[in-house]
């Protein structure tokens, strides 16, 4: 046996509810610049309680600007893949920034909170370079209040009952991937209606003394408190891809088929239009497959896969066991040949070839309401 | 945490109950929780043999792949079956159902150079 030890030198940034974590019994690892609760109780017992009940996270690490007034949603569009006007009023979306090449430089969240009120959500690893992206692109008038406040994402087909008995009824009214302002304890919160776990939940951004009351809170509420170490395995089930994993800035968003975040069609300027519109009228050689082990092992990013005649054809970017599906997944770049739902491929896994198939996204789907009576 | 008196340790977190000359294998309730939520283990064959320090298996968590290194040499009797099916044994009973391996013991003055719990104790403490 060998274990690494943890190292949580004393340059990492402290999460403003640190201690609620330590109190939690968290293990806390660095990441992306942060000391981070890795786990509580165990990965998968928390993979669990978000599958079946509900879970809370601790994103405060992410990077957060408010974007206001007129030109706001110009502004954001002009340095992002989505068309913003086509988000309504109290609507969110997913977008990309990306480099002149049309790689991805971030994935990001926008949120339509108000009137020329926008909201920005931004990777940890890359909230400094966003951040200072959005106040170029605002004449410096974005607020990067990613140190200021809390976001916390309650998330679990039980987070919506848990956030209305802490909140009240206003996150009942949400439809799936809206948002709105809510008045908490004299203060606005903005609530939403979506997280990165492929489940229902909430996600709420407030000042640092107000998330650690609403902390408690959701404890008190049966919520249990949930580390990165899930929120790793739950996004990969749910086939999100991660920044830094399974995008990164010589990918572009059609190799990594999420071109639904790009919009074309309105004929705006943005950064990398000119290479993302060359790119999107011819397939890409390459795309991100999804990968199902068909035999035990454990599949990590890195490991190769290889074809019938054992070539290697692609690396995995992410792999992990899946708590749900209880067998390997993983995504990695293939060539487009190789990407067809059922095909069947190998993975090297300490230097054994374990059989694997390409299969549809998501691993995993939850069931919806409607889905459950049929 | 749990470090019986009657088992031998090495500094790497496996443990060692010796009986009649074969020896159990596995490892320790405080590597079981620093690995956490283990879903895969690699065993040899029985009729493998291996020095002490071999690299012998893998076991994996959720988070982390490590490897199994042998705290004496010997020849492999049994490797512990339900663990394919079941590798949580190794977290849910260390010592018990989540042994890993049996081996006939190459040279029993190994032993002595294996720690006891007290030993083992204070050098987690120390880390």
């Amino acid at each position: 046996m060998s274990t690494e030890t943890q190292q949580t030198p004393s340059e990492l940034k402290r999460l403003p509810l640190q201690q609620k974590h330590i109190d939690a019994g968290a293990r806390m690892m660095p990441f992306a610049g942060w000391n981070m609760p890795l786990q509580y109780e165990g990965i998968v017992a928390e993979h669990e309680a978000v599958r079946q009940r509900a879970g809370m996270f601790d994103v405060s690490h992410m990077g957060r600007v408010w974007v206001r007034g007129s030109g706001a949603a110009h502004q954001i569009r002009a340095v992002s893949t989505y068309d913003t006007s086509r988000i309504p009023l109290g609507g969110t979306h997913y977008s990309l920034y990306c480099n002149e090449d049309g790689g991805i430089e971030d994935d990001v969240f926008i949120f339509h909170v108000g009137d020329d009120r926008w909201f920005v959500v931004h990777n940890a690893g890359n909230a400094e370079p966003d951040a200072a992206r959005l106040a170029a692109a605002t004449d410096g008038t974005a607020e990067d209040v990613g140190r200021e406040t809390v976001m916390l994402a309650v998330q679990g087909p039980e987070a919506v009952a848990a956030v209305s008995r802490v909140l009240g009824p206003a996150i009942d009214q949400l439809k799936p991937r809206t948002c709105t302002e809510i008045e908490y304890n004299g203060e606005t919160l903005l609530l939403s209606r979506t997280g990165y776990t492929g489940e229902d939940g909430a996600e709420i951004v407030m000042t640092p003394a107000t998330g650690a009351a609403l902390w408690d809170a959701f404890v008190d509420a049966g919520v249990t408190p949930a580390g990165l170490g899930c929120r790793d395995t739950l996004r990969l089930e749910a086939a999100l891809p991660l920044h830094g994993n399974d995008i990164w800035p010589e990918t572009t968003p059609y190799q990594a088929r999420i071109g639904w975040a790009v919009t074309l069609e309105d004929g705006a300027a943005f950064t990398g239009r000119d290479a993302l519109e060359s790119e999107s009228a011819t397939p890409p050689k390459r795309r991100l497959a999804h990968l199902k082990l068909l035999d035990r092992g454990v599949p990590r990013p890195g490991y190769s896969v290889r074809d019938h005649e054992d070539t290697e054809i692609g690396t995995l970017t992410s792999g992990a066991f899946s708590p749900t599906l209880r067998t390997g997944i993983a995504m990695g770049y293939l060539p487009r040949e190789y990407t067809d739902i059922g095909t069947r491929l190998a993975i090297e896994v300490r230097g054994q070839r374990i059989p694997a198939e390409v299969v549809r996204r998501p691993f995993y789907r939850r069931q919806q309401p409607d889905q459950e009576s049929a | 945490m749990e470090f019986p008196e009657e088992l031998r340790y090495t500094p790497k977190d496996e443990w060692v109950r010796q009986q009649d000359g074969e020896a159990d294998i596995g490892i320790t309730d405080y590597a079981q929780d620093e690995l956490s939520d283990i879903v895969f283990v690699d065993l040899p064959e029985p009729g493998a043999s291996f020095a002490k320090g071999d690299a012998f298996g893998v076991i994996e968590s959720v988070k982390a792949v490590s490897d199994l290194y042998m705290p004496v040499g010997g020849e492999v009797l049994a490797r512990n079956e339900r663990l394919a099916e079941e590798p949580e044994l190794v977290n849910e009973s260390p010592y018990g159902d989540g042994w890993l391996i049996r081996v006939r013991l190459a040279d029993p003055t190994e032993l002595d150079d294996l720690l006891n719990a007290a030993d083992y104790q204070a050098q987690l403490s120390s880390d």
